[in-house]
């Protein structure tokens, strides 16, 4: 830090920009008052109101089941993409098309979706979100995976097929244990995405199964309640602790 | 006998490969193309025809989509659009950049904390992030209350629904977007060409706009594209922060597709924002095209000299 110089400014002044409004919703979530802005004291009711929401229990349950069927498919299609595109197409076209539902502004994914689902007769509902979120988290786990096979070496793998195994043989000896953390951290980061993920589940939903994201917006919309402060906390809790542990597994910065 | 070897070698290792994409690859690009590709092609078709009553199209060629954008209505919200997400876009990199800056020159081991606390508001919850702004800058927030508490202000000032709260929302969802590529272009840079400009003279201030700057633009544009084009896209901060009253071509979409159902208006706004994606894409890899070209002459000019 000492040496940063005149450059400590706009640090300290970015970790405090994107801290101290988490900060803040955090600390309010404990307040006792029944507005969201003024601290009058130390309670816990805000939790067990929330925990007593029928609303937010529906959307978290609904949450819950998009984002398990999410990651699985995502991860399972992510991962094969991700060797079959490093190891077998080298092409630099092949794998931009890859990635490209993760850059893709999700509006866009979102209304094409909707026009889509019309279009060939797919009722919206959940499993209408869970196959959008497949698209772009397969593409969030390719990007891990292929970062990491970038590392990894394919004289194994060769020695393995000069030896005689098929293909099969091989990735599940040598491809896959090599690629684990890799595969499990995009795993984590899918679930996460899924799980906060609005925009794409608010044009792909049907009306009578809301996420909880959905059920936030309509929250949010209609004004601020001490409640969205406890649940704020609680998802911000969730989604550090995974991506913590998938930065852990591999490091995940290399991979954004 | 040996050549027939070869070649009988050389096509196994082909139908290995064809094996292998089929298997590894085929059903992530099917899934793909699938769930996304087709679907953003269709809203590029649903652009070229007229609405349906209840959304949907009915299948009779228009091209009144397209001229209904230039109504003056339309106009000013596409140039609102871009003044705000441009606006943005300068703010964060003026924030980012310098920051970037300053975790390069952190010990190695600070260097991945301070990236990871970057990255960890990306990957919560945009609307709990956005809610949090709504308290902040309430009213009876704590920044309206400690500026009176301050005597800077007698009464609190109406902070929250006006663009530059739609902007600082913007800033504060897409900053971590901007500070990554910028990060990774600055650790790329060749110190020796920093030390090299000061050897002959150059203060810092020149070497960084001489040197510095330029080789770092690439990681520069993708972050400001990164920052703009999803701005351009967002209808829930200026909904939210923007109480209604800053309408963007994220609003306007997301309305024409949810409430007014006219589709092909709503693809012929999307197809705005995608098309200015596809070339601010192409801007940034002519120029990241330009500097890796310029830092071949120099190693090469290097090579020769010595």
């Amino acid at each position: 830090m000492r040496n940063l110089g005149w450059l400590r400014v706009p640090f300290i002044f970015t970790y405090a920009f994107l801290y101290i409004p988490i900060a803040v919703l955090v600390v309010m979530s404990f307040n006792a008052s029944k507005s969201p802005f003024v601290w009058t004291g130390f309670s816990t009711q805000w939790y067990t109101a929330l925990f007593n929401n029928e609303l937010i229990r529906q959307g978290f349950i609904n949450t819950m089941i998009v984002a398990v069927g999410a990651t699985i498919l995502a991860t399972i299609l992510g991962t094969l993409l991700a060797i079959g595109v490093s190891r077998y197409f080298r092409s630099a076209i092949v794998e931009a098309y890859s990635l490209a539902p993760a850059i893709i502004p999700d509006l866009v994914l979102a209304i094409g979706l909707l026009a889509f689902f019309a279009l060939v007769g797919v009722t919206l509902s959940l499993f209408s979100v869970l196959l959008a979120h497949v698209v772009f988290g397969m593409a969030f786990v390719a990007a891990v995976v292929i970062a990491r096979i970038g590392q990894t070496d394919s004289s194994l793998e060769e020695a393995s097929r000069d030896l005689g195994a098929g293909v099969v043989t091989t990735f599940r000896k040598i491809t896959l244990p090599s690629l684990a953390p890799a595969i499990i951290a995009g795993a984590l980061l899918v679930f996460t995405l899924s799980l906060d993920e609005f925009v794409i589940a608010y044009f792909t939903n049907g009306p009578t199964t809301p996420t909880l994201p959905i059920v936030i917006y309509s929250m949010v919309r209609f004004g601020v309640t001490p409640e969205i402060n406890a649940l704020a906390a609680l998802l911000l809790l969730v989604s550090f602790t995974i991506v913590i542990s998938a930065q852990r597994i591999t490091r995940l910065t290399d991979a954004v | 006998m040996s050549a027939s070897t070869t070649q009988s070698g050389r096509g196994a290792a082909r139908r290995r490969a064809l094996t292998g994409r089929a298997i590894f690859a085929g059903p992530g690009l099917l899934y793909i193309t699938l769930f996304m590709t087709i679907p953003v092609l269709l809203v590029l078709v649903y652009s070229f025809f007229q609405r349906g009553r209840f959304g949907g199209i009915v299948w009779e060629f228009t091209l009144e989509n397209y001229v209904r954008a230039f109504e003056p209505v339309y106009l000013n919200v596409l140039s609102n659009s871009l003044v705000i997400a441009g606006t943005t876009t300068v703010l964060a990199l003026v924030i980012g950049y310098p920051t970037a800056y300053a975790i390069t020159r952190l010990p190695k081991r600070w260097r991945t904390v301070a990236l990871v606390l970057v990255v960890l508001p990306f990957w919560t919850n945009f609307l709990i992030r956005t809610y949090a702004w709504i308290v902040l800058l309430n009213s009876e927030g704590p920044i309206n209350s400690s500026l009176v508490d301050a005597g800077i202000i007698s009464a609190p000032i109406g902070l929250l629904y006006t663009p530059g709260a739609v902007i600082v929302g913007l800033v504060y969802a897409y900053l971590p977007l901007v500070i990554l590529p910028v990060y990774a272009s600055i650790e790329r840079l060749d110190r020796q060409l920093i030390e090299a400009a000061s050897n002959l003279g150059a203060s810092r201030v020149r070497a960084f706009f001489d040197v510095t700057l330029p080789l770092t633009l690439p990681g520069v544009m993708i972050g400001a594209i990164f920052v703009f084009v999803p701005s351009l896209g967002n209808f829930v901060v200026p909904e939210l922060l923007g109480g209604g009253k800053t309408v963007m071509v994220g609003n306007l979409i997301r309305d024409q597709f949810l409430e007014a159902r006219d589709w092909p208006f709503g693809a012929v706004l999307a197809l705005f924002v995608i098309s200015l994606l596809v070339i601010l894409f192409a801007i940034q890899a002519a120029i990241s095209r330009r500097i890796n070209g310029t830092g071949k002459r120099y190693a090469a000019k290097q090579v020769t000299h010595a």
